[in-house]
């Protein structure tokens, strides 16, 4: 099958699927048509909902940059289909998703389960590789644990924003499907949140995914200490994705597997890549199904990893977030014994 | 960018390069950012770093006056050079400058503190 192009440098072709209106709706959500239809026909209908900055129904592409439509994750289907990561992630982008404390706090949950999937030795500091490191957040949860990282990002403005945020890792511009560029075991581990699915795409015209996966997998491999993992939560769209991706991981030498945690919840369903250096075959970590029974960390609440910081979510959070609401003049509920109470789990 | 960093940081992805290491460093603006002391992490990087590298990084950068040329025998055990590596790794940041690939002489410009090492799909296979 024919891999889905984004072809942003077709003047031609970008004109003539756009100014096309009479595409069906039922074309919209379906999944077979290349990345380039699906980004014009977001065109079309970005204006009926108000979210296109232009009055223009249709922004030729001379007058597009970053600025000129705004990215909406909900209601536009999967992000890797709307743009290049680099485009996606813009300033507008990059700032919504830093400051979204419901992002903040997945991010946090994702990389602490990373971690621990890690396996790395207790109580010592450790030089890891964060790909796709974005804005920091994850990275601030690798300093909390006590490591120093280096950050990898394809993004300008999500990166000036983690460099806004005096993030303690060393943050760096570059293409992961052009390589991960360092010496031969520069570092004891790895991880990627939420970012691996962003190479199965191509992007340009001349990217072909399964290269470049290979690529970034065997240069990851080198650049790893013998002995260490590298984990990826990522959001792959169907099977033959994952089939992709773990093929090349296969080939560049790794070992591993997929851990799922909470397989019976579509909601809490996370998949993590679980890739090894050593040549033995590890035993795999179990998924997580909610019974508790199996996490070897403490729970959230006792995390350090925003030391001074009241945990979120707790109960104190919650009152304190309602008296700065109050503070605000919004409308807010009065306080009770019920504020914050303990909730039976979902799963 | 830190010192450590670059200290690991190659070109070898430019296609046609053999080991692209190490990158001649061109600095125009270094900050200087206090950090923790951890001398199990400098003891733990001793093995993985290469010292002419730093030298010759923290001489472009112009702060190599209390450093030896080489790696001194007892480095796991001196708290006084393990002190000065961790100046040098660590705290120093290179916020504007460039990294020069010493088998291309291609160029990878530093930017607010971010190096930019993405290549033209000429450049990368």
């Amino acid at each position: 099958m024919i891999p889905p192009l984004r072809v942003i440098s077709g003047k031609s072709s970008f004109r003539m699927k756009s100014s096309s209106m009479k595409i069906p709706k039922k074309t919209f959500a379906s999944r077979g048509f290349y990345a380039a239809k699906q980004l014009c026909v977001g065109f079309l209908f970005l204006p009926l909902k108000g979210s296109l900055r232009t009055s223009k129904r249709f922004t030729p592409l001379h007058c597009i940059s970053s600025r000129s439509f705004s990215f909406s994750m909900a209601s536009r289907g999967r992000p890797e289909h709307q743009a290049p990561p680099d485009l996606f992630y813009n300033e507008e982008e990059a700032r919504k998703y830093t400051s979204n404390s419901r992002i903040i706090n997945v991010q946090l949950e994702l990389t602490e389960r990373a971690i621990e999937l890690l396996q790395l030795p207790a109580d010592v500091p450790c030089y890891l590789l964060d790909l796709g490191c974005g804005s920091g957040l994850s990275g601030e949860t690798l300093t909390g644990a006590g490591h120093q990282w280096v950050g990898m990002d394809i993004s300008a403005a999500m990166l000036d924003v983690a460099v806004e945020r005096e993030v303690e890792g060393d943050v760096m511009q570059g293409d992961l499907g052009q390589g991960v560029p360092y010496r031969p075991g520069s570092f004891d581990g790895a991880i990627s949140i939420s970012a691996l699915q962003w190479l199965c795409n191509a992007d340009q015209k001349d990217h072909n995914p399964p290269k470049r996966l290979f690529k970034f997998f065997s240069t990851l491999y080198a650049s790893l200490s013998r002995g260490s993992r590298a984990v990826f939560q990522f959001y792959p769209e169907n099977s033959a994705q994952v089939e992709l991706i773990t093929q090349q991981s296969m080939r560049a030498g790794f070992t591993g597997g997929l851990v799922v945690d909470y397989p019976n919840s579509a909601r809490a369903k996370k998949l993590y890549l679980v890739l090894s250096t050593g040549g033995v075959n590890p035993t795999l970590p179990r998924g997580l199904d909610g019974t508790g029974s199996d996490r070897a960390v403490e729970s959230r609440s006792h995390s350090t990893s925003r030391p001074g910081k009241t945990p979120t979510k707790s109960r104190d959070w919650i009152l304190a977030k309602k008296e700065r609401r109050r503070r605000q003049g919004k409308e807010c509920r009065p306080d009770s014994k019920f504020t914050g109470r303990r909730r039976p789990a979902h799963f | 960018m830190k010192l450590l960093t670059h200290n690991m940081l190659t070109s070898k992805c430019i296609k046609g390069v053999q080991e692209g290491y190490p990158l001649r460093l061109k600095v125009e603006n270094v900050e200087v950012k206090e950090s923790d002391y951890n001398q199990e992490f400098i003891v733990r990087l001793l093995p993985k770093i290469r010292y002419d590298a730093i030298y010759s990084a923290a001489k472009d950068a112009g702060i190599a006056e209390d450093l030896p040329d080489s790696l001194p025998e007892d480095a796991a055990t001196s708290e006084e050079f393990l002190r000065k590596l961790h100046h040098v790794l660590l705290e120093i940041e290179i916020m504007a400058g460039e990294l020069v690939c010493p088998e291309t002489g291609r160029i990878f410009p530093i930017q607010n503190g971010i190096p930019n090492m993405l290549l033209t799909a000429e450049e990368s296979i």
